[in-house]
């Protein structure tokens, strides 16, 4: 069938990804409709749409300030209604109707109107996100830097200025944060406690506090300092400025910092503050070897987030017991249900197939692979020394992927919020004759997917069928970062994926130690 | 220096710029989270801090706006314009607006200049007028060169009584004619003996009444006051000036009766107030003149100091760059018409009256005059949110002009040029609208925002100095 492909170019017409995401989904639901994209013209974008033969040449003039609503239809007539469609739909956003509030246009506005506020949370597009941080500190803001691509210059003039000034500057792509007992970003609903926790990464931030809630144990404040925070250059001025604050906040009682290992500077700085103060600290450097550190009382280093939250918990709780027997207890558990799935297994399913939302939760995973002496694991966010994917979109041996990276993420929306690029994935691996084991993530809380654990298992059920119909069983494993509270509730997510059959862990470690024993004694 | 600590227990009040989704799931919380209609800056517009010369811009600011705020113009007298009006002559008239040549005047500024020129007893008819005008006998110059404003057409010709202001704070002085009332008046281009009638009436009867009155008043009569308290009763103070009116008659009522003898003059001096709802509009215009006046000169700054319109062009000048006009042509005026009049008789938008805004008041603060709204159809919520949206582009609020539907907070002032490019936001501005063809007069009032260009050509100077 001939497809005809037409533009429409809105000059200097913004909206914000969220809204376009919307706007083309619905468009892509319009009769007649094969495929669509509602962008702004960045170059990046320009060729997604190319790739995508989306691409007229009338889009080829438009500069990046522009919107571009494309689509490909089965006649022209067809696209003519379908551009109209879409235009109504971006105007039912924004339309604000005679009696709504005034929203205010900039900053300084907002400000002046009131006076009251203390935190500022920013999300706009990389290149704006700097000046905009640079206003709210300027005006004494508290910042949360959601956006990403923001040079390493301005986060480290950002950092110095913060840090003279007393204020926090979490990230540039700080994705979560709990402050007060806010959920910022991607977040869960916490108990109130005494674990004060900064982490580098968002989703090590949200798996540990979610793993202490299981145990009962709250936290004080879950401050997010960006992934870059412990670079060398960076110096890890935000997570000692935070271990500073929370050292001096009454209410916090245990402290946890989570980070992948940082430069050996960095760690000395941040550990020489940790020392003091005598509260217990739960360092989890992950996948870093701490064995030659000195060792002081309280401080205790947890190899995995999983470890990080058991020990945090127990400086808390100490009646809940050993660690090391709790995994141990553990490890024979998972080593029978191993036991048994691997029957269901031919002999041609050799590989681990992990697709992650979370960065921290596929680097968690390859650590515990590499103690497992699983190997080679190929990944397109490797450890330290790991082997890179040829090709991010092909999976090759025992695979983790990142979905959240920025190289899936330009132009669509993250994997924790949209879960088609995943599902996608999803089933070109059930179609790997290869393939012996899935394993998932999947993120509750704030900023999630509304239902990612209904959403993922409809496609877990499509997956394992099609497995079968190629006469081979499929294997899938998840653990579920959330709480009971959370909107989406971690029950009920739970039974929704145990019930497509997924065999959901209590952790991200517990799922991949899990994978790995099912795969351990093939090639 | 607030510490990190400082912030634990605090309750959070949120800022919000970029995705709306981040702002929901925080307002889920019950956290108070203001969001920001967040636009990326506008491109080829960068963030003038400093001038080439190296002038800290807001501080420039500061300085032009403290100055504006800090101004008390008072009524202190009358006299006629060509005593007291610097550099007013016996063959100039003033005019409102940037400057213009005859030839490219409007309609109404036309009109107002021949029906300006017979009431002279200059010219015996339109035809002489016309004649005259165009000979380049009779010099015309813009009111705004001579510390004088004037509505619609704006015109001053030698003979006619006018307000003299001055601003306590600075000892500057303005000047403004008296208004005639509405419909077929001369600032509308009217023409015809009932127009000259009532000028010479007011000549030859109101101003010295008045001006006996204000003889009595050895501290004149504060403007600003008038202002601040007709902002809280209703007006606005360009398009609505009821209160603002009565407020005037009841300050100067005593005297009046005091001063004058005749209480036939004076009834009809009263009535003639009492019936023209916009009496005070030129007391309001010359108050926010002299109030601007002393801000003109700052160096550096971006500060607005002038808008005018003479009907053809619009013009806008900068507290740094005071004598030099910046303009776009004028723009149309969405408005109610009175019954037989369309938009297609309205002459683009004229008139000094736009001081006002530039003062502070006038469509800036449109949240305390929900009536003027019903203009364009609009709703008293659509009036608050034209507010609210003006103190995008201003630097500074009043202290004493406040609005009490937003808590009292202070009227929007001082218009930045490089916050009206950046965001791309323009003044908004509330108008009468006059019969495009000389002669004819009012037809209707509406609002409208002011033209980019003229900005664009300010800030371009801006940027280079």
């Amino acid at each position: 069938m001939k497809m005809v492909v037409r533009t429409l170019i809105k000059p200097a017409e913004y909206h914000d990804s969220v809204s376009l995401m919307l706007a083309a989904r619905e468009l892509t639901n319009f009769e007649g409709v094969h495929d669509a994209a509602v962008v702004m013209a960045t170059q990046a974008n320009l060729s997604i749409l190319a790739e995508a033969g989306l691409l007229s040449e009338e889009a080829e003039t438009s500069s990046p300030d522009d919107l571009l609503i494309a689509v490909k239809c089965e006649s022209d007539a067809l696209a003519i209604a379908a551009l109209a469609k879409a235009e109504a739909l971006l105007k039912k956003k924004t339309g604000g109707g005679e009696g709504s509030e005034y929203t205010p246009k900039t900053m300084r506005s907002a400000l002046a109107a009131n006076p009251g506020v203390n935190l500022a949370v920013i999300s706009v597009a990389g290149r704006f996100a700097a000046d905009e941080a640079w206003e709210a500190l300027h005006h004494g803001l508290h910042v949360l830097l959601f956006s990403d691509n923001v040079s390493l210059e301005d986060e480290i003039a950002l950092k110095t200025y913060a840090r003279q000034h007393g204020l926090l500057l979490m990230g540039p792509g700080a994705g979560t944060a709990i402050l007060n007992h806010v959920a910022l970003g991607f977040a869960n609903v916490l108990p109130e406690g005494p674990v004060g926790i900064i982490s580098a990464a968002g989703t090590g931030l949200q798996e540990v506090s979610c793993l202490l809630a299981r145990q009962g144990v709250g936290i004080t404040q879950g401050i997010g300092t960006g992934g870059r925070d412990l670079r060398k250059e960076v110096g890890g001025i935000m997570m000692l400025e935070s271990v500073k604050a929370l050292q001096q906040d009454p209410a916090t009682r245990v402290l946890v910092l989570v980070s992948k290992p940082p430069d050996p500077a960095v760690a000395n700085s941040i550990l020489s503050q940790v020392v003091q103060s005598k509260k217990p600290s739960m360092i989890c450097f992950l996948g870093g070897d701490d064995a030659d550190r000195t060792k002081i009382p309280h401080i205790t280093y947890a190899h995995t987030l999983q470890e990080c939250a058991l020990y945090a918990a127990r400086a808390v709780k100490p009646e809940l017991g050993e660690v090391k027997e709790y995994l141990a207890k553990d490890a024979t558990q998972l080593a029978h249900q191993a036991g048994e799935l691997r029957k269901q297994l031919s002999p041609k399913q050799r590989y681990l197939r992990g697709l992650f939302s979370g960065g921290t939760l596929c680097y968690e995973a390859q650590v515990i692979w590499k103690d497992m002496r699983i190997n080679p694991v190929y990944s397109n966010a490797p450890l330290p020394g790991g082997l890179t994917l040829a090709d991010s979109t092909r999976s090759q041996g025992h695979t983790a992927i990142d979905l959240g990276e920025e190289e899936f993420t330009v132009g669509r929306p993250h994997p924790m919020i949209d879960n088609d690029l995943r599902i996608r994935r999803l089933l070109q691996e059930a179609s790997d004759p290869q393939t012996a084991l899935i394993l998932l993530d999947v993120v509750l809380g704030y900023g999630a997917h509304p239902d990612p654990a209904g959403e993922l298992s409809r496609a877990v059920s499509a997956a394992r069928e099609l497995a079968h119909k190629e006469g081979r069983e499929l294997a899938v494993a998840a653990s579920v970062t959330g709480t009971e509270a959370d909107p989406q509730c971690l029950s009920r997510s739970t039974s929704v994926l145990t019930q497509a059959g997924v065999m959901v862990c209590e952790s991200n470690a517990q799922a991949a130690r899990l994978a790995g024993m099912i795969i351990a004694d093939r090639g | 220096m607030t510490g990190i600590k400082d912030l634990f227990g605090k309750e959070l009040t949120v800022l919000n710029l970029g995705l709306e989704s981040m702002a929901q799931s925080v307002k889920d919380q019950g956290v108070k989270v203001i969001n920001v209609d967040w636009q990326p800056p506008r491109a080829g517009i960068p963030h003038l801090q400093h001038t080439q010369g190296g002038i800290d811009i807001d501080e420039a600011n500061q300085e032009a706006v403290e100055r504006i705020r800090r101004g008390q113009p008072v009524l202190v007298g009358m006299g006629i314009a060509r005593e007291v009006i610097p550099g007013m002559h016996e063959r100039m008239i003033l005019h409102a607006g940037p400057p213009i040549a005859w030839e490219r005047m409007c309609g109404p500024t036309r009109g107002a200049v021949m029906g300006a020129l017979i009431y002279e007893e200059i010219c015996p008819d339109e035809q002489a007028a016309q004649k005259l005008a165009a000979s380049g006998a009779i010099e015309f110059s813009p009111c705004h060169h001579h510390h004088a404003v004037g509505p619609m057409a704006g015109v001053v010709s030698p003979s006619m009584p006018v307000f003299i202001l001055e601003n306590k704070t600075f000892g500057n002085r303005t000047f403004c004619t008296l208004n005639e009332g509405l419909g077929k008046v001369l600032r509308y281009g009217g023409m015809g003996q009932e127009v000259y009638a009532r000028l010479k009436w007011m000549a030859s009867d109101l101003y010295p009444a008045l001006d006996r009155a204000l003889g009595s008043l050895p501290d004149g009569i504060n403007i600003k006051s008038l202002i601040a308290q007709a902002l809280h009763m209703g007006d606005e103070c360009h398009n609505r000036n009821r209160a603002a009116t009565s407020l005037f008659l009841r300050a100067i009522g005593p005297a009046l009766a005091r001063t004058n003898r005749d209480n036939e003059v004076l009834a009809r001096v009263i009535e003639f107030i009492d019936r023209n709802d916009h009496f005070f509009l030129n007391l309001s215009m010359p108050a926010a003149k002299a109030m601007l006046e002393p801000a003109e000169g700052v160096a550096g700054s971006s500060i607005v100091t002038v808008m005018a319109r003479n009907g053809t062009d619009f013009g806008i000048r900068l507290a740094s760059m005071p004598d030099r006009w910046f303009t776009a042509p004028a723009g149309k005026v969405q408005g109610l018409y009175f019954p037989q009049y369309t938009e297609k008789d309205a002459n683009p938008d004229i008139g000094d009256s736009t001081i006002t805004e530039t003062a502070g008041y006038g469509g800036m603060a449109m949240a305390a005059a929900p009536a003027i709204t019903q203009f364009v159809g609009g709703t008293p919520q659509l009036a608050t949110r034209t507010t609210l949206e003006m103190y995008e582009i201003t630097f500074g609020e009043h202290e004493n002009l406040t609005i009490p539907t937003l808590n009292f907070r202070g009227t929007p002032l001082g218009i930045d040029v490089r916050k009206v490019m950046e965001t791309g936001i323009l003044p908004q501005i509330n108008t009468g609208i006059a019969h495009k063809d000389p002669g004819v007069g009012m037809v209707g009032a509406g609002i409208l925002r002011a033209p980019e260009a003229c900005f664009r050509e300010a800030w371009k100077a801006l940027s280079e100095i």
